[in-house]
């Protein structure tokens, strides 16, 4: 069953067409993952999968519903969730807090109950609570739950984001590089916790430039270059393709390569 | 949910103010203080309301007297030209700041930072000028006359009186402010400050969010509004003026950002330090700006979290 189908999406910023008539389709279950050389679309194509952007052309469904210029929230309560590459944290709050933010659209707002502190509000703040801390458990943030979430360092921060979404159970859940700027340990713990979700049933779109990860990790590997598709299959059909070898190493580095393995 | 946390997070601070509210009058040596004390927990009220857009939700408005203005005049006029009950009137006005700060918040809450900060500062603007203008209802620039309270049969004056009814309802004010914070409304509101976008994502309705901590807020200032016109028996457009969206503003931010309990001590302080430093006569207004610079310096937190996260640092040393 596919559970995310984008249609020749394109946008264009200042006259350069920063996506342009990309195409993916992707499988529940999947991990799928974008990758290019930088500048190549693949944070801007993040983006519009998830509402920030509103494509200028293309259509985007989500289990089967078209929800093309759906804002981030509408999507969100529709189970598509994402991380940030540059950290979004809810620097001032509490880890768990944090994370209990993610369980929004799972709880009963009204604000005369809120103000009044009813019973049922108290019994949803415990139900909150604990459902945040099931996800920062998973990964490996349990003991920092009271800390005050600035004060975590950079890699349990990236983790911290991923349980933020994690506990607004989505459907699909997009990963903007979370593991940039992380050293290998913290790099084979992301890999450990993407593995988990997958298992959750939950499909993951993968942003990332850790190619080890990448490769070791993903069910299908779409190829950005300059905004436009250049090839997609599986991490074997796509590390020996010819092009994207070009596209990352350019047209010289390529046949060093091929040199190199010779 | 167990009782230590129950009491830890809500109930302590509320019954602590409560007990301040009800020993103080025991250390006024006259009935002025009574006046001082009321006066603080009016303005109190309303910076709590501020505080919760200010400080948890992180949107500035410079024209929230406006809405204090707004509940001032709906308990002079409703009870002068329609001969309606003062309370009616202070719901009625706080129901109307509602509805006012709903189609104003709707426009203007999309904006961000200064221009925010100016798109509140026209509204108040907008507000005080029709109070000068509209003599025939307001009575011009030289204000009218505020009819008296008078609930269940009983007519409320003297300071005292307007003591207690002011404390009581700061302290429910301060208790209804603790329980949103305390709830998912809250929660989302102290995300939006952080990072809107991550809010987005996660499938919060930023724009009926920060609407709603609008409204909520202009109806703290507006029954503060009404609560000043009854207890003064006398309203001018001023209680609407540019100065006084300033002071509420200063309120917030020298109490503490995001804390509850900080509005009280802002609001304490800037009531209380002008009628102190009337002993020094023309030098009084140059001795505020000063006395609020120096806390601003070294206190730069407010001072409710500036002063509590040093004890905080010193009890683990």
């Amino acid at each position: 069953m596919l559970i995310l189908e984008a249609d020749r999406l394109s946008i264009t910023f200042g006259g350069v067409r920063a996506i342009d008539g990309v195409s993916i389709s992707i499988a529940s279950g999947q991990v799928f993952s974008i990758i290019g050389p930088n500048g190549s679309g693949k944070t801007t194509l993040l983006n519009l999968i998830s509402g920030i952007y509103t494509p200028q052309d293309g259509s985007i469904r989500l289990a089967g519903e078209t929800v093309t210029g759906f804002a981030p929230d509408q999507l969100a309560r529709r189970g598509l969730s994402r991380t940030f590459q540059n950290l979004q944290i809810f620097s001032r709050m509490t880890v768990l807090e944090n994370v209990m933010v993610g369980r929004h659209r799972h709880e009963r707002t009204g604000i005369l109950a809120d103000m009044l502190h009813w019973p049922s509000v108290a019994r949803q703040n415990e139900a909150t609570r604990q459902a945040a801390g099931v996800a920062l458990a998973r990964v490996g943030l349990a003991d920092a739950a009271e800390r005050p979430a600035g004060s975590l360092d950079y890699g349990a921060l990236k983790r911290l984001e991923i349980a933020r979404a994690l506990a607004s159970e989505p459907k699909v859940l997009l990963l903007d590089e979370p593991a940039a700027g992380c050293n290998p340990v913290e790099t084979q713990e992301i890999d450990r916790v993407i593995r988990s979700i997958v298992k959750q049933g939950i499909t993951v779109v993968l942003v990332e430039h850790d190619m080890r990860l990448v490769m070791n990790i993903s069910d299908r590997v779409h190829v950005l270059a300059r905004g436009k598709t250049l090839a997609e299959g599986t991490p074997q059909q796509v590390r020996s393709n010819v092009e994207v070898i070009e596209a990352y190493l350019g047209v010289h580095g390529s046949q060093e390569a091929a040199h190199a393995l010779d | 949910m167990n009782l230590r946390a129950l009491i830890e997070t809500r109930l302590l601070p509320a019954i602590l103010v409560a007990a301040i509210v009800i020993i103080l009058p025991m250390f006024f040596p006259s009935g002025y203080y009574y006046r001082i004390g009321a006066l603080v927990f009016i303005f109190a009220l309303a910076v709590v309301g501020l505080n919760l857009l200010m400080g948890f939700a992180g949107q500035v408005s410079l024209g929230h007297a406006g809405f204090l203005g707004i509940g001032a005049y709906s308990v002079a006029i409703g009870p002068t030209h329609f001969g309606a009950p003062s309370w009616l009137c202070l719901f009625a006005g706080a129901i109307l700041s509602g509805a006012v700060a709903f189609a104003v918040g709707r426009p203007i809450l999309k904006l961000k930072g200064h221009y925010l900060a100016i798109a509140t500062l026209g509204f108040g603007l907008l507000i005080a000028i029709v109070l000068n203008n509209e003599a025939a209802w307001t009575g011009g620039p030289d204000g009218m006359n505020v009819p008296a309270l008078t609930l269940f049969g009983w007519r409320v004056h003297g300071s005292d009186a307007w003591y207690w009814i002011a404390g009581a309802t700061f302290v429910g004010g301060f208790l209804l402010a603790l329980n949103l914070m305390e709830s998912p409304t809250g929660r989302a509101l102290q995300a939006i400050h952080d990072s809107e976008i991550a809010a987005r994502v996660l499938g919060i309705d930023v724009a009926r969010k920060k609407l709603t901590v609008f409204i909520i807020s202009a109806m703290y200032a507006s029954v503060a509004g009404s609560f000043l016109a009854l207890f003064n028996g006398l309203v001018t457009p001023d209680v609407a003026g540019f100065l006084g969206s300033i002071e509420l503003v200063a309120m917030v931010v020298l109490g503490g950002m995001g804390s509850i309990f900080g509005s009280l001590v802002g609001a304490a302080v800037l009531v209380v330090l002008p009628q102190v430093l009337t002993i020094f006569q023309e030098y009084e207004q140059a001795l505020l700006g000063l006395i609020v610079m120096i806390f601003m310096i070294f206190l730069r937190q407010g001072i409710v979290p500036s002063v509590t996260a040093a004890l905080a640092g010193w009890r683990k040393c």
